[in-house]
C-alpha cells in the first residue's frame, strides 16, 4: 500500500516537495503568530510607528523564516556528520572573540563581519546541543551511567560555558549549562549525581560570588530586594511590576500603556517587551503568549518522541529546552521572580541575533521531524 | 540491543518528566501574572497614576488695591520674559549669540543662563531676561525666526503706580522666605510672592485668592505630555482703601527731601486720606528683587527709608501736647478760662530753673493766649497745679499711650507716663519736675504721629472717639462711635487757642495761614529738642537750628485741622530734625489741609 507522505519504507532520499509536505503546519503557524505579535508590540513601543523597530523586525523574521525552511531541508545525516566540526568551529570563534575582547580591553561578544555581527555564544547554544546529541547517540547506557563516560560531554559543556562567562556574559553561560543539565537529565544520568553537583554548587556559591562582577552582584542583590535602590538598579524591576500590575485583566489598550509610552518602563522594545504587552493587553494577552509558547514547546517534545533515532530525539529535546529557557527566564525576570539578566523573549523582543539563532533551531527541530523515520547508525 | 532499548526508554521517561516540569514552571508564570494583574492590580494602578500624573498649582491673580476714588494703587502688570528651550535649538550658543545682536546680555547673565540650562532637562524653559518693554518684545518677536528655541512668556508682576509715595502704606510683595508661615501649598510654588509689609501683608489672605489646580500627564523625564484637568482657582479680592491718591501724592511731595511723616484724617469717621512717611523705598524694586547694593543703600540711609515714621517712630510731642494739658487744667479747675499766669521767661522749682522758649517771657497770659504763643511757663504752672495723673488720664482719653492697631506691622504704642508707671518700671517715685516737663510735651512722654492725628481729630470733632482706619467706615459704624467725656466749652477754648495760633499775627503758625473761600486752618506747632541744652550754651546764646548738624536739630511737629469753624480734616505732620514746628511742619500741614479742602467732594461741588 502506498502512502504518499509516509517515508518509513523508502530507501531513497526524500524529495524537497516531500520534505516540505512534512513540515508541521501548526508549529510554523504558532511561530508566525508570535512573531506577528512581536511586530505589533514593536509598533506600539515606537508610539505607533513602523520605524525604528517594527519594520526591521518584520524583515528579520522573513529572513529568519527563510533560514528556518532552508535548515529544515538539511538531511539529518549531514547534521550528525558535521556536528563535531560545527562545534569545534564555534569553539574556535568563541576563543577569537575572547582574545580580541581581551586585547581590546573590554567586553566583546561578537565578531563583526561588516554587514552582520556574529555572536558565537548564540551559535554555541545550537552547536553544543548537536555535539552532545551526537556523543550520546554513539555511547551505550552503561557509559552514560559511568563517571568516566560523562567526562567528555562535561568538558564539551564546561569549556564553552567558561569562555562565555569570562566574556563576561553570565546569562548565556548559565543558559548553556542549564540546557546541558537538562539533556544529561533526559538521557538518564543518575539523579544522585545531580544531587552531589547541586550540593557542591551550594557550597561553592560564596566562592563564586567573590568572582562576580559588581554589576552582576548588584543584579542579584536588587532581585532579592528591589527597593534597595529604587532609582538605580531596582528601578527596572519596580517599574516593570507597576506596568504589569496596572494592566489588570484586560489591559489599558493597544498604544495606551502609560508606563511604556511615558518611558517609565525601560528596554520596552527588548528585554521588557513582555511587560509592555501585559500592560496593554492585560492578563489575557500575557497568558495568550504563554499558551502559544506552551504549544511550541509541546510540538518540540512531540518531535522528539516521534523521532526514531536517538540523535534526533536528544537534539529536539535540547533545542526545545533551550527555547523554553528563553521564554521562562525572560518572563520570570520581568515578573520579578528571578534577577534581571539580559535574556530577550524570543520572536517578540527586538534583536537580530536571537531571532536568527532561534529560527535556525526551529529549522533543526523541523528537520528532526521531517527525518523522523530515518535510522542512523553508530558511525 | 536490549541496552539500546533501555536507553530509549529512559530518555522517554525522563523527557516526559521534564516536559511536565516545564509546563508547571509556565503555570507558575501564569499564577504570578494572576497575583500581579488581578490580586495586586489596584495597588499598581495607583502607582502607575502616581508615576504619570503631575499636579501643579495655578497661581491666582492677586487682588487689585484701589484708593477711595477708584484709582489703582497696586495692580498686576504683564511681565514679558525671554525664555529659551534648549531642545528646540540645534546650538544654544548660536541662539544666544543671535539674541545678543538685538538685546544686551551681560557675560554674567549669559553664564547664569548656561548654568540653568545645564541644570535642567533640555525641554525645561529657562529665563534669559525679564521685564521687557514693548519695544524689546517687538524686537524679539520680529527676529524670532533667527532665534530658534526662544520665545516670549507673559508673567504677572506686582506693580505700584505711585511707587515710593504709597510704599509705607501698601508695603510690597516678595518671594516667600523660610521664616514665613507656610499655611498654603501656594507658598511652595517657586516664584510665588506674598505681602511682606503694609496692607499687602495685612490683607494677604484676601488679596491672594485661591490657587487653581492643573493636572498633567508627564513622562518618566518629567516632560508634560497633555493636560488632564484644570481648575482655575479664584482670583484675590480687590480692596478699596480710604486713601486719596492725589492727596497722598501732594503730601509726599510737600516734604521734599525732608524726613518725616504726615497723616490726614477725616475727623468724623477716622478714615485716613493720606498717610505719608518720607523718605520711602520703591516697592516695585522689592517686587522684582533688590540688588545687594540697593538693599545696603536703604539700610545705611540715615533718614531711615525702611521705617514707617507714622507708626514706628516714637517722638516727644512737644508743644502740640499743650492742648491736652490745658483741658486737664480746665477740667480739674486748676485753671479757669480767665486765669492769668505771668511768664517772665523762667521759673524755679527747688533749685532747678525751667525756661520758656522765649527767654525774655510772654508777660501775663490766659489759657487761649498761652496756646497761641505756646508759652512754656503757663503750662509748667498748669501742669504743676493739675498733677501728672490727671494729665495722663486726659492724654489716654484722646488716644495716646495705646496702640491704634492700624493693621501695619511694628506699630508702636507710645508712652503716657504717670506715678504708677514710674514706680513700676523705674522703682522710683515720681518727681514734680517731671510733671513740669511733661506739661510741655517732653520728658518720658512718647507718641507716634498717627496718635497725634487721632488726638487732633478727637479734639475737634466734638470729642468723638474716632479710630483711624484705611478701610471705608459705614454709616452704621459711624453712629456707634462713642463720645469722650469732656466739656464742650473747654474744647471750644482749646480750639480758639489753636485758631489763634494760625490766624493771629503773633500766633506761632501765622505764616502758614490760608483762606480758601472763607475756610481757614487751625492748629498747634511743636518743636522737640533731641538733645539737652546745657547751661553753658544758654549763656553763650542759643545756637540757631540751621547751624547745628542735621541729626541734632529739633523735630518739627504740627497738628492742624480745617475748616476751623466746622472741622472736617485733621492732620499731623512731623519733620525729623526739621528745626521749628512753625517753620518746617506748619507749611506742610497747611498745604495738605488746603489741598484736602480743594479736593473735598462737597466743597468741590459747591464751588
Amino acid at each position: 500500500m502506498y502512502k504518499p507522505y509516509e517515508t518509513s519504507f523508502r530507501a531513497q532520499r526524500m524529495s524537497i516537495k516531500e520534505k516540505l509536505m512534512n513540515i508541521s503546519f501548526w508549529f510554523v503557524c504558532c511561530i508566525c503568530l508570535l512573531a506577528a505579535i512581536g511586530v505589533v508590540m514593536l509598533y506600539s513601543a515606537a508610539n505607533g510607528s513602523w520605524s525604528p523597530w517594527a519594520y526591521k523586525q518584520l524583515l528579520r523574521f522573513c529572513v529568519g523564516l527563510g533560514l528556518m525552511f532552508v535548515v529544515a531541508l538539511i538531511d539529518i545525516k549531514l547534521l550528525m556528520r558535521y556536528a563535531y566540526v560545527f562545534y569545534i568551529f564555534t569553539l574556535f570563534l568563541l576563543v577569537v572573540v575572547d582574545v580580541s575582547g581581551h586585547i581590546g580591553m573590554g567586553a566583546q561578544r561578537w565578531i563583526n563581519f561588516g554587514f552582520f555581527k556574529l555572536q558565537p555564544s548564540e551559535l554555541m547554544k545550537i552547536a553544543l546541543i548537536m555535539a552532545l546529541a551526537k556523543y550520546f547517540h554513539g555511547v551505550p547506557l552503561q557509559s552514560i551511567e559511568s563517571i568516566k563516560g560523562m567526562i567528555p560531554p562535561l568538558l564539551m559543556v564546561l569549556v564553552p560555558a567558561g569562555l562565555i562567562i569570562v566574556q563576561p556574559d553570565l546569562g548565556t553561560g548559565l543558559m548553556l549549562i542549564m540546557t546541558s543539565t537538562a539533556i544529561f537529565f533526559c538521557i538518564g544520568v543518575q539523579l544522585w549525581k545531580f544531587g552531589i553537583i547541586g550540593l557542591s554548587a551550594i557550597i561553592m556559591a560564596p566562592i563564586a560570588w567573590h568572582f562576580l562582577h559588581d554589576y552582576q552582584k548588584n543584579r542579584v542583590l536588587t532581585f532579592l530586594n528591589p527597593e534597595r535602590d529604587p532609582l538605580g538598579a531596582g528601578y527596572h524591576i519596580i517599574q516593570s511590576k507597576i506596568a504589569l500590575g496596572s494592566g489588570g485583566v484586560f489591559g489599558k489598550g493597544f498604544l495606551k500603556g502609560t508606563q511604556s509610552h511615558l518611558n517609565f518602563l525601560p528596554e520596552k522594545h527588548t528585554d521588557f517587551i513582555y511587560t509592555m504587552l501585559s500592560e496593554e493587553f492585560g492578563m489575557i494577552g500575557a497568558v495568550t503568549i504563554i499558551l502559544i509558547n506552551l504549544v511550541i514547546i509541546a510540538y518540540g517534545f512531540s518531535f522528539a518522541f516521534k523521532s526514531s533515532n536517538y540523535f534526533g530525539k536528544v537534539l529536539a529535546i535540547g533545542l526545545t529546552t533551550n527555547y523554553f529557557l528563553y521564554v521562562f527566564i525572560n518572563t520570570a525576570m520581568v515578573l520579578g521572580l528571578i534577577p534581571v539578566v539580559g535574556i530577550p523573549l524570543p520572536l517578540i523582543s527586538y534583536g537580530g541575533t536571537v531571532m536568527l539563532s532561534i529560527m535556525t533551531s526551529f529549522g533543526i527541530l523541523l528537520s528532526v521531524h521531517i527525518n523522523r523515520n530515518v535510522s542512523l547508525g553508530k558511525e | 540491543m536490549n541496552r539500546d532499548n533501555d536507553k530509549g526508554k529512559v530518555l522517554l521517561q525522563r523527557s516526559l518528566i521534564m516536559a511536565c516540569g516545564m509546563a508547571l514552571l509556565l503555570l507558575g508564570i501564569v499564577f504570578r501574572l494572576y497575583y500581579l494583574q488581578v490580586f495586586q492590580a489596584d495597588q499598581f494602578k495607583m502607582l502607575a497614576d502616581e508615576n504619570r500624573i503631575s499636579t501643579r498649582l495655578i497661581i491666582p491673580q492677586r487682588g487689585i488695591i484701589y484708593d477711595r476714588n477708584g484709582e489703582i494703587l497696586a495692580t498686576n502688570e504683564q511681565n514679558f520674559q525671554v525664555m529659551i528651550v534648549a531642545e528646540q535649538t540645534a546650538n544654544v550658543q548660536d541662539t544666544l549669540d543671535a539674541l545678543k545682536k538685538i538685546m544686551p546680555l551681560s557675560p554674567d547673565e549669559e553664564k547664569r543662563v548656561k548654568r540653568d540650562l545645564k541644570r535642567n532637562r533640555s525641554f525645561v524653559p529657562v529665563k534669559i531676561m525679564d521685564n521687557l518693554t514693548w519695544e524689546e518684545v517687538a524686537k524679539v518677536q520680529l527676529n524670532i525666526e533667527d532665534l530658534p528655541g526662544i520665545y516670549i512668556e507673559e508673567g504677572l508682576n506686582r506693580y505700584y503706580p505711585y511707587g515710593e509715595k504709597m510704599a509705607q502704606v501698601l508695603g510690597y510683595v516678595a518671594a516667600v522666605s523660610d521664616s514665613d508661615e507656610k499655611d498654603d501649598p501656594l507658598l511652595e510654588v517657586p516664584g510665588f510672592k506674598i505681602g511682606k509689609s503694609g496692607i499687602e501683608k495685612f490683607l494677604e489672605k484676601r488679596l491672594r485668592g485661591k490657587s487653581g489646580i492643573l493636572k498633567m500627564e508627564v513622562n518618566a523625564y518629567g516632560r508634560v505630555m497633555k493636560e488632564i484637568e484644570r481648575n482655575e482657582g479664584q482670583a484675590g479680592e480687590n480692596i478699596t482703601l480710604t486713601l486719596d491718591a492725589r492727596l497722598q501724592e501732594k503730601a509726599y511731595d510737600a516734604f521734599g527731601e525732608q524726613s518725616g511723616a504726615a497723616i490726614l484724617l477725616d475727623v468724623h469717621s477716622g478714615e485716613i486720606l493720606a498717610f505719608v512717611s518720607t523718605p520711602a523705598f520703591d516697592p516695585n524694586a522689592f517686587a522684582r528683587g533688590l540688588t545687594h547694593k540697593e538693599w545696603n543703600a536703604l539700610q545705611s540711609n540715615e533718614k531711615t527709608p525702611l521705617v514707617n515714621k507714622a507708626i514706628q517712630g516714637h517722638y516727644s510731642p512737644g508743644s502740640v501736647f499743650k492742648p491736652l494739658v490745658a483741658l486737664a487744667g480746665l477740667e480739674s479747675k486748676a485753671i479757669k478760662p480767665d486765669t492769668k499766669i505771668f511768664c517772665g521767661g523762667k521759673m524755679a522749682l527747688g533749685n532747678h530753673l525751667f525756661h520758656c522758649w522765649k527767654h525774655w517771657g510772654h508777660g501775663s497770659l490766659n489759657v487761649v493766649e498761652a496756646l497761641m504763643h505756646s508759652c512754656d511757663i503757663f503750662f509748667y504752672e498748669t501742669a504743676m497745679r493739675v498733677g501728672i495723673d490727671k494729665i495722663a488720664n486726659m492724654a489716654r482719653r484722646f488716644g495716646l499711650g495705646k496702640k491704634i492697631n492700624i493693621g501695619l506691622e511694628n506699630e508702636l504704642s507710645g508712652l503716657v507716663p504717670d506715678r504708677e508707671w514710674k514706680l513700676k518700671t523705674k522703682g522710683e517715685p515720681w518727681q514734680q519736675g517731671e510733671t513740669l516737663i511733661v506739661g510741655i510735651g517732653q520728658g518720658s512722654l512718647l507718641v507716634t504721629p498717627l496718635q497725634l492725628a487721632t488726638m487732633t481729630a478727637r479734639l475737634v470733632n466734638g470729642a468723638f472717639e474716632v479710630v483711624p482706619t484705611f478701610f471705608p467706615v459705614s454709616d452704621k459704624r459711624l453712629l456707634k462711635i462713642k463720645k469722650i467725656k469732656v466739656s464742650d466749652s473747654y474744647l471750644d477754648l482749646v480750639k480758639q487757642g489753636m485758631f489763634e495760633v494760625v490766624n493771629y499775627q503773633h500766633g506761632t503758625a501765622w505764616r502758614s495761614r490760608f483762606d480758601y473761600n472763607g475756610m481757614k486752618m487751625a492748629g498747634k506747632t511743636g518743636s522737640v529738642q533731641v538733645r539737652r541744652i546745657t547751661l553753658q550754651e544758654r549763656q553763650q546764646g542759643i545756637v540757631k537750628q540751621e547751624d547745628l548738624p542735621w541729626k541734632y536739630r529739633d523735630h518739627a511737629i504740627f497738628i492742624g485741622y480745617a475748616p476751623a469753624d466746622n472741622p472736617k480734616y485733621a492732620v499731623a505732620v512731623l519733620v525729623e530734625h526739621g528745626g521749628g514746628g512753625s517753620t518746617a511742619a506748619a507749611p506742610i500741614a497747611s498745604q495738605i489741609l488746603k489741598n484736602a479742602l480743594i479736593l473735598d467732594p462737597v466743597v468741590y461741588r459747591t464751588h
